[in-house]
Parts: C-alpha cells; structure tokens; sequence
C-alpha cells in the first residue's frame, strides 16, 4: 500500500498514465475508422526504431521542440506563458541565417557567432514580451500571439527581399558552409571518410543519410544548464519566487519586474538557439516563405506540458514527441490511416497531462483508507 | 470614394465576423472563471463541422448548427477537465488546440477521400441583401448573414451579463466563487454552461469561416484565428462589447492591407501584413494599460478550500 502511494506520488507516473492514455484513444479512434490499432502502432514502432537513420532523424526532429519546450518550461517557472516561443524561434531562424551567410569567417568563429545571433535575436523578442508586461502591464499572451504574427511576416519579408532571395525559389540564399553544426561535416564527404564508413554500415547511414548534428546535444546541454540555474543559483531561486507568488516576492525584496525581463529574455535566446542549431544543422540552411506556422513553438509549449515544466524532462517528453512525430508519417504509408491520429495522441497525452492533479489526490486517498484500515 | 469606403467596411466586417464569435466564446468562459486557451481548437472543429455537414446537407443552417455542437461537444471536454477535475485549464486548452485539427484533419480524409479538404459546399450562408446586386457599392457591403449575427450574439451576451440575474450569477462565479457558493448559486453546473456555450459560440466562429468567407474547410480555414480572438478578449478586458471593438480593430487593420496591398501604397505587403499585430501593441501601448482578468480566472474551485 505504502509504495502504491509512493508510486502514484511521483510525477512520473501520472505522465505515464497520461501516455498509456494517448495510446489508448488513438487505438479507440483507429478502431472507429476501421484500422488496425496494433498494426498502427507496429508501423509506428518500426518507424522509429527498425533502422539507425530513423533514430538519427528522431532526435534531430526532437531537437528544435525540445529546446522551445525548455524555454516554455523555464518562463513557466518564472510565472510567465511564454506562448511566443514561436515567434522567437522564427526571428532567431533570421538572425542566424542572415549573419550566416554575410558573415566569411573560418568555421570556429563563424559556428558561434552565427549560433549567438540567433540566440540574441530570440532574446531581444522575448525580452519585448517581457518589457511591456513589466512596463505596461500588457498581458504576455497577448503580445506574445501578436509578435508571433509579426514575425511570420518580417520572415517572408526577408525571404523576399532583393539582398538575401535566392533566384527561382522560395527561399532565401543558405548559409556559408562554415556555419554547418553537422557531424563531421567535411570528413564525411572525403575519400578517406568514405572509405571508412563504408566498412561500418551503422555509422554510415547516420552520417550519409540524415543531417546528423551537435542540435540535440545543445539541447541536452540547455535543459541541464536551465535545471542549474532555477534550482541550483540565487537567481533561480528569484525566478521561482516570482513565478509562485509575486507579491510575496515583491515583498521580500526581489525585483519582479527585472526579473520578468530577464526571464523572457533567457527564454528568448532558448528559442533562438532552436532556430540556429536547425539553420546551421538541417538542409536547407536557410529559411523559406512560411504560408503559415510551422509549430516549432508551439510544439514546444506541448512538450514542456507533458515534462510538467521540467527541464530535464524536456529532454525526454521532446524525445517522445519527435519519435511520433516522425514514426507516424509511417502509420500512413504502412497502414493507410491518416497521420493526424498522431497529433489526436499527442493532445490526447497532453489533455490528460492536465488531468494529472488527480492522481496525486487519488494516493491521498488510498492513503487515508490504508489509515483508517490500520485502526 | 463611395466605393472605396464601402470595400472597407465591407472587408472589415468579413474578416471580424469569425474573430467576433470566438472572441464572444472567450468572454463567457473566462468570465465564468474558466481560461479557454482552445478556442482555435474549437473552431477548426466548428469550421470543418459545418463545411462537411453543409457539403453532405446542402443545407448551410443545419452545417451552422453542426458547427454549434462540434465546438460545444469540444469544450465539453474542457469543462470536464477543468470544472470537474480541477485540471489545469492552460494545458487542457492547448491540449484542445492539438485534438481540434487532428480530429478535423481525420475525419476529413474519411469522408472526403484521403483529402485534407472538404468539397466546397452549394449553398453558403445567405448575403444580408440577397444574390442580386449589381451596383458596386451595395455589393461591397453585401456582406455574410454571420455579420449581423455577431453583433446579435454580442448584444445578447452584454444583455446577458449586465442586465439579468443569470449574468450577475456569471460575474459571481468568475469574481468570488466561494462567495458565489454561499449565496446558493451552482458554481459548478454555471462554468459548465458557460464553457460549453463558449465552444458553441467558438464552433459557429469556425463555421462563419468556411460556409460563408470561403465555401469549404482546408487544413489553413482557421490558422490563428482562436488565438487573435483570444487576444481581442485581453484587448477587450473581458467584456462582449470591448471583445467586439477589438475584433472590428482587427478587421479594420486587416481590410486596410487588403485595401492597401493592391499596390495603392509603396509598401511591401509583407510589411503591411504586420500592421494589424503591431498596431494592436500600440494601441495597449497607447490607451489601454494593464489588463484585467476576472479574479477567479483560472482557478479551480474546490469547496471548503480558503
């Protein structure tokens, strides 16, 4: 009894649950339409996991989301919805791409300088949103839905303009070749990197089939830094002060508004660093005219709910979200069903990620009966 | 001139029409105490709801009425997670924006043959002056029947909220439901009431969309539209009259770059396109200031908790 109620305390498990949930309604909806449950989720299986280039592909879908998702996680924490890491993450996409290809540096310098404008662009966004809701007392969600707009079309209109369009195409001119944050990005296209590879077929196929790169390795770097700073430093501690309870804060002496600020612009340059490691590590280098959003952000803010605001948990509920993202295209080649029975499992997962206040309150329960039963 | 200006109002009023009804949406469940972060789920239902009935029907009212119940059968959901469960409604509503499109994008391919769109309906909803207008300015605001219906919806729920006991029950429970619940009133079956009339509302927003602005349902009806109707709520201080001036706003800005982008100004439409969102900004830069959500909004109410 007393580890039951252990088991169900632990945050872990109710995301478990909501995730065996996800699963079950898809399998309901599949069924209702006529699918195959099992062979849906078999084709989704081996999506992800029947060959080394899928999984490459997993995490370096998985890494933009789960940097975005980290960025939610953190301004949630620091008491702010930061529903525009979408937009960050597109003007962190410019920044990078712009300073990308103007900049001819050799690699070491070009790789962090490219990496810092995005970051610094997706700082300055975000530090907006947090400027005129410290300033102006404008509600974050507001702006944030407003910026997002303006950056979608300050995007296109980068891509359109005479300097950076690349003729006959909807996209604007790539990134020098210098700013690449792939694996090994010259060694694998040399003589003697092909011949190597050729004689291990595992690494080959990760590193000639798919754009394998440092984003993912960012990303874990990111949540572990972000884990350090809420809950190992002084300033951790004031964001998480503000973001429980802002009067008291207040009271105590911290500075809410600063910190607001400052909050938004970290959350900022996170969702920026999405962006540019996607630039610098992902064909085609360059951004394209976007008809509409691509969801970077708001995938993130998806993620950061089914980690429950963890960064660390970013890391592997963007893992997750990346594999069905990327595993479900095949449920529709395999079996035929459309692929947005994903998208019904992840808000499934998610839905019932909100829900998840009752199964500690279902251990209280079970507790009070284990009580009343030892009497 | 004449021309000119009935194009304006006439664009204006297209565009706001959908915004309005999910912005309305927005209002009655928040000031009930519930955030409806999904209402851009709720209306990419209502939108494909009412194209596919309006297709099947040949009836666009009945699609309407479709759309009605789809999005209300969504925030149903919502009102369980949130009223019920005491679910944190951020996460169930962004939950709700997930599951909206996906079921819409499904049942689509089901029904329309592995298309991602609907088959564009017969019958739209009818024009306010009818089919036959030859005269250029009287066609300009021959707008959608939705528009008028937008402004009814806004009139009665102001009606509603201000002028009746039903609204001052509303006001309670979204204020001080601990108190609302002394006083006898139900604060539970009121947010169901009010979350499940917002996704109806929100559903016939997504249905003014694709049975009369356009004829059918694509994958992008609705891109946005929920969320800018959310932020109309914020820009509006949760009221159904602020809501509507905001929504006009935004129709207005819209109608302006349409207006404006057939090459009339020296202006990159990209550029223009991002008039409405910064002028928004300014505008709460300008004259509106801090916002003020009603003082239950978001919390779930658990009797007997302080």
């Amino acid at each position: 009894m007393q580890k039951t109620v252990k088991l169900l305390r632990k945050p872990i498990t109710s995301t478990v649950i909501a995730i065996l949930f996800g699963f079950l309604v898809a399998s309901v909806v599949l069924l209702a339409a006529g699918y195959n449950p099992a062979e849906a989720f078999g084709a989704l299986f081996n999506g992800v996991f029947s060959k080394p280039k899928y999984l490459s592909n997993v995490m370096i879908k998985a890494a933009p989301i789960t940097l975005t998702a980290v960025s939610v996680a953190f301004a949630y924490r620091a008491g702010l919805f930061n529903i525009g890491a979408e937009g960050q993450y597109i003007v962190g996409a410019i920044a990078s791409t712009l300073v990308g290809y103007l900049l001819h540096l050799p690699a070491i310098l070009q790789v962090p300088l490219v990496i810092l404008s995005g970051m610094a662009a997706g700082a300055l966004y975000g530090g907006l949103i947090g400027l005129l809701k410290a300033r102006f007392g404008i509600h974050e969600v507001l702006t944030s839905i407003m910026l997002n707009w303006v950056a979608l079309y300050l995007s296109n209109f980068v891509v359109q303009s005479k300097t950076f369009h690349q003729p006959n195409s909807t996209a604007t001119y790539p990134v020098q070749q210098s700013s690449y944050t792939m694996l090994l990005p010259n060694w694998k296209l040399s003589d003697e990197g092909l011949a190597f590879l050729r004689q291990h077929k595992w690494l080959s196929e990760i590193l000639l089939k798919t754009d394998v790169n440092f984003g993912f390795l960012a990303a874990v770097v990111a949540a572990l830094l972000i884990w350090f700073l809420l809950y190992r430093s002084v300033k951790g501690f004031e964001f998480r002060a503000v973001g429980s309870n802002h009067a008291a804060a207040e009271l105590s002496g911290i500075p809410v508004k600063r910190n607001m600020v400052q909050a938004m612009l970290i959350a900022g340059a996170l969702s920026g660093l999405a962006a540019a490691m996607v630039i610098t590590g992902t064909n085609p280098h360059r951004i394209s005219t976007l008809a509409a959003f691509e969801n970077n952000g708001f995938n993130g803010l998806s993620v950061a709910f089914i980690a429950g605001s963890s960064p660390i948990g970013c890391i592997f509920a963007g893992l997750l979200f990346g594999g069905l993202l990327y595993g479900g295209q095949s449920i529709q080649a395999e079996v035929g069903a459309p692929t947005e029975v994903i998208n019904i499992m992840i808000g499934t997962i998610v839905f019932f990620v909100a829900l998840t206040r009752i199964v500690p309150a279902l251990a209280d329960r079970l507790e009070r009966r284990g009580i009343r039963h030892a009497e | 001139m004449l021309n000119d200006l009935s194009l304006l109002i006439g664009i204006t009023l297209m565009y706001s029409a959908p915004l309005i009804f999910g912005a309305l949406g927005g209002v009655i469940s928040e000031r009930a105490g519930v955030i409806n972060l999904g209402i851009e789920g709720m209306m990419t239902i209502g939108a494909f709801a009412g194209a596919a009935v309006g297709f099947y029907s040949q009836n666009p009212w009945l699609g309407l009425l479709a759309a009605g119940a789809a999005g209300g059968g969504m925030a149903l959901l919502h009102a369980v997670a949130s009223v019920t469960f005491h679910a944190d409604q951020t996460i169930s509503g962004i939950a709700l924006n997930l599951i909206g499109p996906g079921l819409a994008l499904f049942i689509c391919r089901l029904y329309f043959d592995g298309a991602t769109m609907t088959q564009p309906v017969a019958h739209k909803l009818p024009k306010i002056l009818g089919d036959n207008q030859f005269n250029s300015v009287t066609q300009n605001i021959n707008v959608d029947v939705t528009v008028p219906l937008a402004l009814v919806a806004m009139l009665i729920l102001w009606f509603v909220l201000y002028k009746t006991k039903w609204g001052l029950r509303i006001w309670a429970v979204g204020e001080h439901p601990a108190a609302a619940d002394t006083m006898g009133i139900h604060v539970r079956g009121t947010r169901y009431i009010c979350v499940i009339l917002s996704g109806i509302l929100a559903g016939f927003g997504g249905a003014s969309m694709t049975l009369a602005v356009i004829p059918q349902f694509t994958p992008v009806a609705i891109s946005g539209q929920g969320f800018i109707a959310l932020a109309a709520v914020i820009f509006g201080k949760w009221t159904p009259h602020g809501a509507y001036g905001a929504c006009l706003l935004f129709g207005f800005a819209q109608a302006l770059t349409v207006f404006l982008g057939g090459g009339k100004a020296p202006v990159p439409s990209e550029i223009l396109a991002m008039l409405p969102y910064l002028l928004t900004i300014l505008v709460l830069v300008l004259f509106v200031g801090r916002s003020a959500a009603p003082k239950a909004d978001g919390e779930p109410y658990e009797k007997g908790v302080r």
